[in-house]
């Protein structure tokens, strides 16, 4: 070893002039996407690349939102650290796509302006993923569908025209893999536990089953990429049949929630449970624009 | 004679890892490359996880330890495509890992590819400390995003494994 000080360049990290204060908040010291090369792909229109990234995206962040505010209550230790993980992974995937969408919408906005500025309606996640915690059957859930249609999507998405899209996914299927076992192996524990852990388990099932069907349902936008996540739907009712048939569940019959005259997360229109989640992740952000340290 | 480019390589190379300075980024595997012209160097780095929070200091150790070494221009990026694997890291690397109490990865594991698979895959793996193969998974998801946290049935010695991805 020598005698570097393994965090002495946390003052002058690359991209920025040495010396430079650091915003007090948020990610503003380092571009996830630092020297990738930008240019939009030939053939694909920028504008429509960068809604999807933005939808993926929001998808990401607001789930890490969720997940992080299990810290210091979740069950047991261990699951706290790997919900932190599983957290840190989707908002790593967050910045990288939010990034992205700024490159591509002409508005030149960056990571932090996306996540911090923008008001629950321009939000354009599902609203699986914005709904509150509920308790750890949940949360359980919520991962278990989350996280077994995006490893799907990631996987179709690996070889996508936008290298930089096709580079995110490529590494977030590796990521929600783990995620996905996670949840499986949680909902097996559960679900075919004690009588009481499966009551639970089937109620948070219940609850959540409704709100999976969005995940599948087109927006133009998709329809104009060739990406219609439609085609997610097969593979991932079958996934999640297996896991619920080993875990002693019932697959629940409940209809998709509704659309509002035909939209829903995908166009901005969200539940109540957005705008806390948001109050929350930006009010620090708002209350002191710009603020350095 | 050693080229600048050589000299420029072996800088970065040296570089250690934040979170692992036993081991440098080389033999992680997350030093992509490095280029020269006319004496200005570009290093390439690959983020092991999405959402590594060590990146910057990565990229910033990198360029502060070239501009030591007398290169004034240098501009560290970073590249995501390939995207980092485990198997990434060098025969050296893995050496290292092991001698600081920390299960390497399996070559060429991955965690169970396709939705239809169930339960955790059982690897063999090797107590960092005594040798046994007797060694259990406490948690899949440990201090970092790249480890799990495991335990020794035959030393008792809990131990961090470096994850396949």
């Amino acid at each position: 070893m020598t005698d570097d000080h393994v965090y002495l360049s946390l003052a002058d990290a690359a991209g920025e002039p040495d010396g430079e204060a650091r915003w007090a908040y948020g990610t503003g010291f380092a571009d996830p996407l630092l020297g990738v090369d930008a240019a939009p792909p030939p053939g694909i229109d920028p504008a429509d690349l960068a809604a999807y990234c933005l939808m993926l995206g929001d998808d990401a962040l607001v789930l890490s939102q969720r997940l992080i505010q299990w810290i210091t209550r979740a069950p047991e230790l261990e699951e706290e650290v790997a919900l932190a993980n599983l957290g840190l992974d989707l908002l790593g995937q967050a910045r990288r796509l939010l990034t992205r969408a700024g490159q591509l919408d002409g508005t030149g906005r960056n990571e932090d302006e996306l996540a911090y500025w923008r008001e629950d309606f321009e939000y354009r996640n599902v609203r699986l993923v914005e709904l509150e915690n509920g308790d750890f059957a949940q949360c359980v859930v919520r991962l278990l569908l989350f996280a077994t249609a995006r490893e799907e999507l990631y996987r179709r998405l690996a070889d996508h025209a936008d290298p930089v899209l096709a580079a995110v996914a490529a590494l977030g299927v590796k990521e929600l893999a783990y995620h996905r076992e996670y949840a499986q192996s949680w909902t097996l524990r559960l679900g075919d536990g004690t009588a009481h852990s499966r009551e639970r388990m089937q109620a948070a099932l219940d609850a959540l089953w409704p709100w999976l069907d969005e995940l599948f349902t087109p927006h133009e936008v998709e329809l104009r990429l060739g990406v219609d996540p439609l085609d997610l739907r097969e593979p991932v009712l079958a996934s999640l049949a297996l896991v619920l048939e080993e875990a002693t569940l019932s697959l629940p019959e409940a209809a998709p929630r509704a659309y509002v005259n035909g939209r829903a997360g995908r166009h901005g229109v969200h539940t109540e449970a957005l705008g806390p989640l948001l109050a929350e992740l930006q009010v620090v952000a708002r209350a002191h624009p710009g603020a350095t340290w | 004679m050693v080229t600048t480019l050589e000299r420029a390589r072996e800088v970065a190379a040296a570089v250690p890892d934040p979170e692992l300075p036993m081991l440098t980024l080389a033999d992680l595997g997350i030093l992509a490359d490095v280029e020269e012209h006319d004496g200005a160097v570009t290093a390439w780095i690959t983020p092991t996880y999405s959402g590594c929070p060590a990146v910057a200091e990565m990229a910033g150790d990198v360029a502060r330890r070239l501009r030591a070494a007398g290169f004034d221009q240098v501009e560290v990026r970073l590249r995501i495509d390939p995207p980092w694997s485990s198997d990434r890291i060098s025969a050296e690397g893995r050496r290292k890992l092991a001698e600081a109490g920390i299960a390497p990865p399996v070559l060429g594991a991955r965690p169970a590819a396709g939705l239809l698979t169930l339960g955790p895959t059982r690897l063999a793996v090797t107590c960092p400390q005594c040798g046994s193969t007797d060694t259990e998974e406490l948690s899949r998801f440990g201090s970092t995003a790249c480890k799990s946290l495991w335990r020794c049935r035959s030393c008792r010695e809990p131990f961090d494994r470096i994850k396949e991805i």
